[in-house]
């Protein structure tokens, strides 16, 4: 009894553990309530089915959830996520022009331009926190009203169809019978680990996320890392408005990333990294994803109106918060130890 | 204590000044600009069409000198004009019940996230998200097709003008923001809760040093944001005459960005609700200037208020670093 007890603190102490099991549970109710979500079928020689599909649409927030790890680590947040997507989508379709079958710039030119600008909007984020020192909801907020104003204003206010076949790999293309998106999504997340935990900027990232102050008296740069973390989140959101665009054939300043910042936020916290900053993990984040995403998934075909999807995201980030909070969890548990008094 | 020295008493409310010269230029200019710019009624249109941003925004006004944030509002103006067609059009509620229940519901969202944020140190800005989500959730789940509003009161007030000055009219929408612009100002300076508001976000340790109910007023300051977005929806509703989950889809940013051009630091321990009626109304110009003009794309009107808000954030940064550099040497007591 008590190495089942040591077991489960354990396990309660692994946040990691907590996402990997509340992942299992959604795939355990979609294993009983519906046995067809797990077949997966070759087509052509490609992977077809319900998780595969998680997989390729859950692929943008992946991405986008590394990228918002790093910036919620350092005790910030970017809300303009959405926007920069639109923006980068927008940016990719403008040069690559609106001819069929051909292209104004060339593809490689075209994406890396875009990402550059992706990267340039993560960049000016970064400086209106680090420099001038607003607030990081705040000074993403600029960008989040402003961002999609920018992005209408390159399409010229209209959806941009894109018909230039090369452009549609990264979204829909197959290599190896696996979605191209999910090999970037791999790309990103080894990039992205070795960047952080082979030198030593994903210490100072945790450092400055739990004592900012402190940081800088040991001598960390504070304000570039920061400005580092928001270009790199910038950068991200680019790769996920790419794999957007090019999933969607089109460009559109309106809708294009819409809602995208919350689910990003809510996959960083599913995903253990506590919001208020400090430790991260970018497993846990894309985990965090996979749950959002297999919830949507699921809900979709539950046949409750898709819409009512943002009920059960907020009572999810309402526990999650919750389960965070220290002055819950106190509560629970006098709460918990009182009823075990009773009972003795 | 020194006697309040105009130079004092400029300082004291220049961000306000700021705010209310930028507000008459721009309209200044507008009307030059523009043939029949210049007329009382396109300032009443400003007021008609933009009284339930200017409601909300009172509230928030409140959460953002405590210090905290809100992200809920256009969510909440949203479901609560939802509420209120669903309850007078589905279920055939007496209209002024409606507006009871539906102001009640407000608050008590308001209260719960409050208590979310104040007792479990969960961070406003993903407690109110998450109730933006919840808001537009329940949106949905009461309808998915938009609703229409035919009973009878709701149509009568929607229609109704006050004619003042002549020609010129309002709707009984600014009558009703009026009113609660009124009792928010005497709220916040002329009552306990208003000073301690301004006390919280000033330093929050030292009002609970100083022995205020910090917490409690941290929950009744989004109590009271709860109530404004409830009164917003209806007025909103008053406005539409239907309810839609999509609707008021980021006026979020627009009510925070208005508190921030009216001259709210986000910081928090100072600011004035009108300023931030100010604030909604620079927008208004914003906007009708786009309308007048014909040739600016609606777009415009976004990356104009993202740049005016980040102009006057860095405004208030560097008039605030003046002002510490200026009050090094003696010990004074925060102006505002």
């Amino acid at each position: 009894m008590k190495k089942l007890n040591s077991i489960i603190q354990k396990l309660g102490s692994n946040r990691l553990a907590w996402s990997m099991f509340a992942l299992a549970a959604i795939l355990l109710f979609n294993l009983i309530v519906y046995p067809e979500f797990f077949k997966i079928t070759i087509l052509d020689g490609h992977l077809y089915g319900s998780l595969v599909d998680i997989f390729r649409n859950g692929a943008p927030l992946m991405v986008l959830a590394i990228g918002m790890t790093l910036v919620v680590a350092t005790g910030g947040v970017d809300l303009s996520v959405g926007p920069v997507i639109a923006v980068t989508g927008a940016v990719a379709t403008s040069l690559i022009g609106l001819e069929y079958g051909s292209t104004n710039t060339p593809l490689f030119l075209a994406v890396a331009l875009a990402l550059g600008v992706a990267a340039l909007c993560g960049f000016w984020n970064g400086i209106l926190v680090s420099r001038i020192g607003i607030q990081p909801i705040v000074a993403t907020l600029i960008l989040y009203v402003a961002g999609r104003g920018v992005a209408q204003m390159i399409t010229n206010g209209k959806i941009m169809r894109i018909f230039y076949e090369p452009y549609f790999v990264f979204g829909s293309g197959y290599f190896l019978s696996l979605p191209v998106s999910l090999y970037i999504v791999l790309l990103v997340y080894i990039v992205a680990w070795l960047f952080t935990r082979r030198t030593s900027f994903g210490l100072y990232v945790e450092s400055i996320g739990i004592n900012s102050e402190a940081s800088r008296f040991t001598g960390i740069n504070e304000k570039n890392v920061k400005l580092l973390a928001y270009t790199l989140c910038g950068l991200c959101a680019g790769i996920a408005g790419i794999i957007i665009s090019s999933n969607v054939k089109s460009a559109d300043g309106n809708n294009a990333g819409l809602w995208y910042e919350l689910d990003a936020i809510l996959s960083v916290a599913l995903g253990g990294t506590s919001l208020s900053g400090g430790r991260f993990s970018f497993a846990g984040s894309i985990i965090g994803a996979l749950i959002i995403q297999s919830l949507t998934t699921t809900i979709y075909s539950t046949g409750v109106p898709p819409q009512v999807i943002m009920l059960v995201k907020a009572l999810v980030v309402f526990l999650v918060s919750l389960l965070q909070s220290e002055n819950f969890r106190k509560m629970i548990g006098s709460l918990l130890n009182s009823r075990k008094g009773a009972i003795q | 204590m020194r006697a309040a020295s105009p130079l004092r008493l400029i300082r004291k409310y220049l961000s306000i000044i700021a705010t209310i010269l930028l507000f008459v230029l721009a309209f200044v200019a507008a009307s030059l600009k523009y043939k029949g710019f210049g007329t009382l009624q396109v300032f009443f249109n400003m007021l008609i069409d933009n009284s339930f941003i200017i409601i909300s925004a009172v509230g928030v006004t409140f959460v953002i000198i405590s210090g905290n944030i809100d992200l809920s509002m256009g969510a909440m103006i949203a479901f609560t004009s939802m509420l209120a067609a669903a309850l007078t059009e589905n279920l055939h509620v007496n209209p002024l019940l409606t507006i009871a229940i539906v102001i009640a519901v407000g608050a008590l969202i308001g209260t719960a996230l409050g208590a979310i944020i104040t007792f479990f140190k969960v961070p406003p800005f993903i407690a109110t998200l998450a109730g933006m989500f919840m808001a537009r959730g329940l949106c949905f789940l009461i309808s998915i097709e938009a609703i229409s509003i035919n009973d009878p009161f709701f149509r009568a007030v929607s229609l109704y003008r006050i004619h003042l000055f002549g020609k010129a009219f309002i709707s009984i929408n600014v009558v009703i923001m009026l009113v609660v612009v009124l009792a928010a100002i005497y709220l916040a300076h002329f009552t306990r809760f208003g000073r301690t508001v301004y006390a919280i976000g000033g330093n929050e340790q030292s009002a609970m040093l100083m022995g205020l109910p910090v917490n409690r007023t941290k929950v009744l300051v989004y109590t009271l944001n709860g109530i404004c977005s409830a009164v917003a929806g209806i007025t909103y509703a008053f406005y539409m005459l239907s309810g839609y989950g999509l609707n008021a889809n980021g006026f979020e940013l627009d009510i925070i960005s208005s508190v921030v051009i009216g001259g709210t630091p986000l910081s928090g321990g100072s600011g004035y609700l009108v300023g931030t009626v100010f604030g909604v109304l620079i927008q208004g110009i914003i906007q009708n200037v786009i309308a007048f003009n014909g040739t600016l794309n609606s777009w415009w009107t976004r990356i104009i208020v993202g740049l005016l808000t980040l102009m006057f954030i860095v405004m208030q940064r560097a008039f605030s670093a003046i002002k510490r550099k200026g009050s090094t040497s003696t010990f004074e007591m925060k102006s505002e």
